[in-house]
């Protein structure tokens, strides 16, 4: 039943097989710990080097798609610790990054190519009904 | 200069300490330079293979092809430690033996030169992607790039050289002692290996984190530093890490054990053994 509705809410744009996939995931993902999930994807651009913006807000308790959009022509690798992600961002591409499901707080990241580069992602508690934790 | 530097110098590290480790442990192997040379040479090939490939690898199954291919990077490599440990465990003894009189006999050689040359080659690879691709960013970005490639070429020295001492140190440990030691350590290199391919499914939501930070060390120990990519090569280390990446590390370490043991000869066979002829 959770799946059904993270796909409606899912943009049509996106290719279905890729819905599948992420729904998929996400399922297995709400049936093991039984969170709510994928809440809309976000778009974080890497611009001169720079996270714009350089905060992003997501949900607690869910998986987040971001979409990063490396602008320069130089790789970037998006890499945190705090919520163990790392990821290459080839020049002038987008690539996804599935974050969560975390617990509220605030979390680093940061290009390793480029360690001055730094961004935060905020955590807030989800409002939405049905997301609470066990 | 410096910043390249130690860019270039953390990513080598671990392939470098995985290399010195798994060099050493292969003692008495004909021809050792020459296979390690060998892995080096192909990972460096498959490194810039990957690197100029990234953006196909990038959106490879709806853009998740980057931690499939960690996870089997790295899934390969710590299958094949395993396997190695397995290996020596039935044979380490016997091996010692005839290193000590008769040189190693052909078998022996040629599994360990497979081995030595694989892990060398995934392990030159993964990392050697990443220098690739950071390299490439500086010489496409000109201006001060002689200083910052300067800076990328001694970290790599840097990385080699750290390694070259590591193999050195556990060189000059006694044979008799060297093959539990380096067993030992490549116990928990194969765990982490297995651990972090696990986890890399975790992030591109293959595989369910179960709890998403079991723990957070990051204040203690960076897991970006010298010192926290160090103890990633050599035991897995990450300073947050998912349930699923620690119940992975536990059941690897364990079923390796479990496998080292059961194959370990009894002194009754070992006995007989050296009884018949």
């Amino acid at each position: 039943v959770k799946s059904t509705g993270a796909s409606a809410a899912r943009p049509a744009a996106e290719p279905l097989a890729a819905t599948r996939t992420v729904s998929l995931s996400a399922l297995v993902l709400a049936l093991v710990a039984g969170w709510a999930v994928a809440a809309p994807p976000l778009t974080l651009v890497i611009k001169d080097q720079a996270f714009e913006p350089a905060q992003l807000t997501i949900p607690a308790g869910q998986v987040v798609k971001i979409m990063v959009r490396n602008e320069d022509a130089l790789p970037a690798e998006f890499e945190s610790s705090d919520f163990n992600r790392e990821k290459v961002i080839p020049g002038r591409s987008t690539v996804p990054v599935f974050v969560g499901p975390l617990d509220p707080g605030t979390y680093g990241f940061f290009n390793d190519f480029h360690p001055q580069s730094k961004g935060k992602l905020i955590v807030v508690p989800a409002s939405a009904p049905g997301k609470a934790k066990p | 200069v410096i910043g390249a530097l130690v860019i270039v110098f953390r990513e080598v590290l671990e392939a470098a300490l995985v290399i010195g480790v798994v060099a050493a442990a292969v003692e008495g192997l004909p021809g050792r330079g020459r296979w390690v040379s060998a892995g080096i040479g192909l990972g460096v090939l498959g490194a810039a293979a990957v690197a100029s490939g990234i953006g196909a690898i990038s959106s490879f199954a709806h853009g998740t092809g980057q931690e499939l291919f960690g996870a089997g990077v790295l899934c390969a490599a710590g299958l094949m430690l395993a396997w190695h440990n397995v290996w020596m465990a039935e044979h380490g003894r016997e091996m010692t033996l005839r290193l000590k009189s008769l040189g190693s006999d052909v078998v022996a050689g040629r599994a360990s030169a497979a081995m030595l040359s694989t892990v060398t080659a995934l392990a030159v690879m993964r990392e050697g992607s990443e220098i690739a691709l950071f390299l490439y960013g500086i010489a496409a970005s000109g201006v001060q790039n002689v200083q910052l490639l300067t800076g990328g070429l001694l970290g790599l020295a840097c990385g080699a050289a750290l390694g070259v001492v590591l193999f050195a140190g556990l060189s000059r440990i006694p044979l008799k002692r060297l093959f539990s030691i380096s067993s030992a350590i490549i116990l928990f290199i194969a765990s982490g290996m297995l651990a972090r391919a696990a986890e890399f499914l975790v992030q591109a939501g293959y595989l369910p984190a179960v709890v998403p930070r079991v723990w957070d060390s990051s204040a203690i120990l960076s897991g970006n530093g010298i010192v926290g990519r160090s103890l990633g090569a050599l035991v897995g280390y990450t300073p947050a890490p998912s349930l699923m990446q620690v119940l992975v590390w536990a059941g690897s370490f364990a079923v390796i054990l479990l496998l080292m043991r059961a194959k370990r000869p009894s002194v009754a066979a070992e006995q007989l053994r050296a009884s018949t002829p």
